[in-house]
């Protein structure tokens, strides 16, 4: 029987409150969410956080997906649920459907959010990936106020992010441009697993030229590998299947996967670069669907 | 912490340690050991119970983080000896073997027929992707869940 080792739990009942109680507990308290990363890491005894400040009381405050000032603001208690289920964001960013519908299964889906997953930062999660190739910006919110920050900046390393001991992230908003088209494509061993490798590519096309696009890869790094080299080469160019085969192969030489049971090295290396091709190829169809 | 849930509409009330999950907080209670619990590492779904009329893994909740919320065990679909037509389909279509995973499977078809009463086959091999059954095979399974569907609108078209 796994059991968590003992510790104190107590729910906030405003965002506000929770950062309190965090800076009441100086680095040894831990915000939980759908607990569906977090409590199985403390059934390994992986974390021994002494406090719980359970936020899921905050719904009114944190869950949400709304379009305000140009941009789409996701609430960090959002649930994979409603993620999956978003007409707002299949619009503008079917990217985030496309990792739902392949991240865990629909009764973790229930629980799980995206504050949590960007928070727990593991290279295997989606939603890493899936916001970092929409540039995505992140809010942070401690005592002294708000910051916001980019993807880039939020992953500082394994299982580490921008987000203090005694703040919480509290809104993750994308930008809202013309011309996008965004995927994602994952290959897992089994229904419902991690990824073996994944890509997550969006494009904003602008008179058939791509003039921005976001390229990441989960699993195959010990952080989510943002693609900057691919980028640069797509910005300016015209989408071709040459052009993302040429981003594809950045993909496999950009990664840094380790061997384990999901696979050797070089198969996902190889699979990083088919994920990336596929992802950027149905994020560019989707771009010329809409403008068409 | 004295930790106090309504679970099948009756209030249960222990003073548990905070760690104390909910599949075990379940299973202490007289007359609740339905609720099964196998991998303990939120992939296998036996542990499956309704809260709030959504289905969560009990092996991967906190049992105080469910104070306030309504939990409905498989305990709640027999009501005075008449079985749910969700068990009954898993009576008619032999979508059991040892048993071990059915309490999850009930209660995770009985939320998909909840939202959705006419689900495709698709639909219903979704919602159970993540709950494994090791001996009955899930056809059974997905034949059981139709026939609930089905032997539900026709009783439902008779009142
Ligand atoms: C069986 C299984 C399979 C899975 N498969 C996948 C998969 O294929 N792909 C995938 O991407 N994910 C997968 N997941 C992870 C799933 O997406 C989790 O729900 C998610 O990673 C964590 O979200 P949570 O809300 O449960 O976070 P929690 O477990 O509550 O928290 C995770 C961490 O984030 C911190 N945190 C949470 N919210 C905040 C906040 N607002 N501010 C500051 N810190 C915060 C917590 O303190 C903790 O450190 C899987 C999980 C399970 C159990
Ligand atoms: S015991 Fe909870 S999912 Fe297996
Ligand atoms: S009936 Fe035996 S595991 Fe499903």
């Amino acid at each position: 029987m796994q059991t968590p080792a003992p510790f104190q739990y107590e729910r906030a009942t405003s965002v506000d409150g929770a950062i309190a109680a965090l800076v009441a507990h100086d680095g040894d308290a831990r915000i939980i969410a759908g607990g569906h990363s977090l409590i199985p890491m403390m059934k390994l005894r992986l974390a021994s956080p002494e406090h719980l400040i359970d936020i899921n009381d905050l719904e009114h405050e944190l869950a949400y997906i709304a379009e305000r000032d140009g941009e789409i603001r996701i609430g960090a208690l959002t649930r994979h649920v409603d993620l999956l289920g978003s007409d707002l964001l299949a619009r503008h960013y079917p990217l985030f459907a496309d990792a739902e519908e392949v991240i865990a299964d629909p009764v973790v889906r229930n629980r799980g959010t995206i504050g949590g997953s960007l928070c727990q930062a593991d290279a295997a999660e989606d939603l890493s990936a899936v916001c970092a190739a929409v540039k995505a910006r992140v809010v942070i919110r401690g005592r002294d106020g708000e910051r916001t920050v980019s993807m880039e900046d939020f992953h500082v390393g394994p299982y580490q992010t921008a987000v203090g001991d005694d703040e919480i992230l509290t809104e993750v908003r994308l930008p809202l441009r013309s011309g996008a088209g965004s995927a994602h494509f994952k290959t897992e061993r089994r229904a419902g697993d991690w990824a073996i490798a994944a890509a997550s590519a969006a494009v904003w096309i602008e008179g058939g030229t791509i003039a921005d696009a976001g390229v990441a890869l989960s699993a195959v790094g010990t952080t989510t590998i943002h693609l900057a080299r691919a980028e640069e080469l797509l910005r300016g160019a015209a989408p071709s299947d040459e052009l993302f085969a040429q981003a594809a192969q950045i993909a496999s030489e950009d990664c840094s996967p380790s061997a384990d049971a999901r696979g050797p090295v070089d198969y996902k290396r190889h699979l990083a670069s088919v994920m990336t091709r596929r992802a950027l190829r149905r994020a560019s169809a989707r771009a010329l669907a809409m403008e068409a | 912490m004295q930790v106090t849930l309504t679970i099948n509409g009756r209030e249960v009330s222990r003073d548990v340690e905070p760690r104390q999950l909910l599949v075990h907080f379940i299973r202490d209670t007289p007359g609740l050991t339905g609720t099964h619990w196998g991998c303990d590492t939120s992939n296998c779904g036996a542990c499956v119970v309704l809260m709030d009329g959504t289905p969560i893994k009990s092996c991967t909740t906190l049992a105080a983080m469910c104070v306030g919320h309504e939990i409905a065990t498989v305990e709640s679909l027999e009501v005075d000896g008449e079985l749910d037509p969700i068990q009954q389909g898993f009576h008619e279509m032999h979508a059991l073997h040892c048993g071990f995973c059915t309490p999850g499977m009930l209660m995770t078809t009985r939320a998909l027929l909840n939202e959705n009463p006419r689900p495709t086959d698709q639909e219903i091999r979704t919602a159970i992707s993540g709950a494994i059954c090791r001996c009955t095979g899930y056809q059974n399974i997905v034949a059981a869940v139709r026939w609930a569907a089905e032997h539900e609108a026709a009783f439902q078209q008779e009142i």
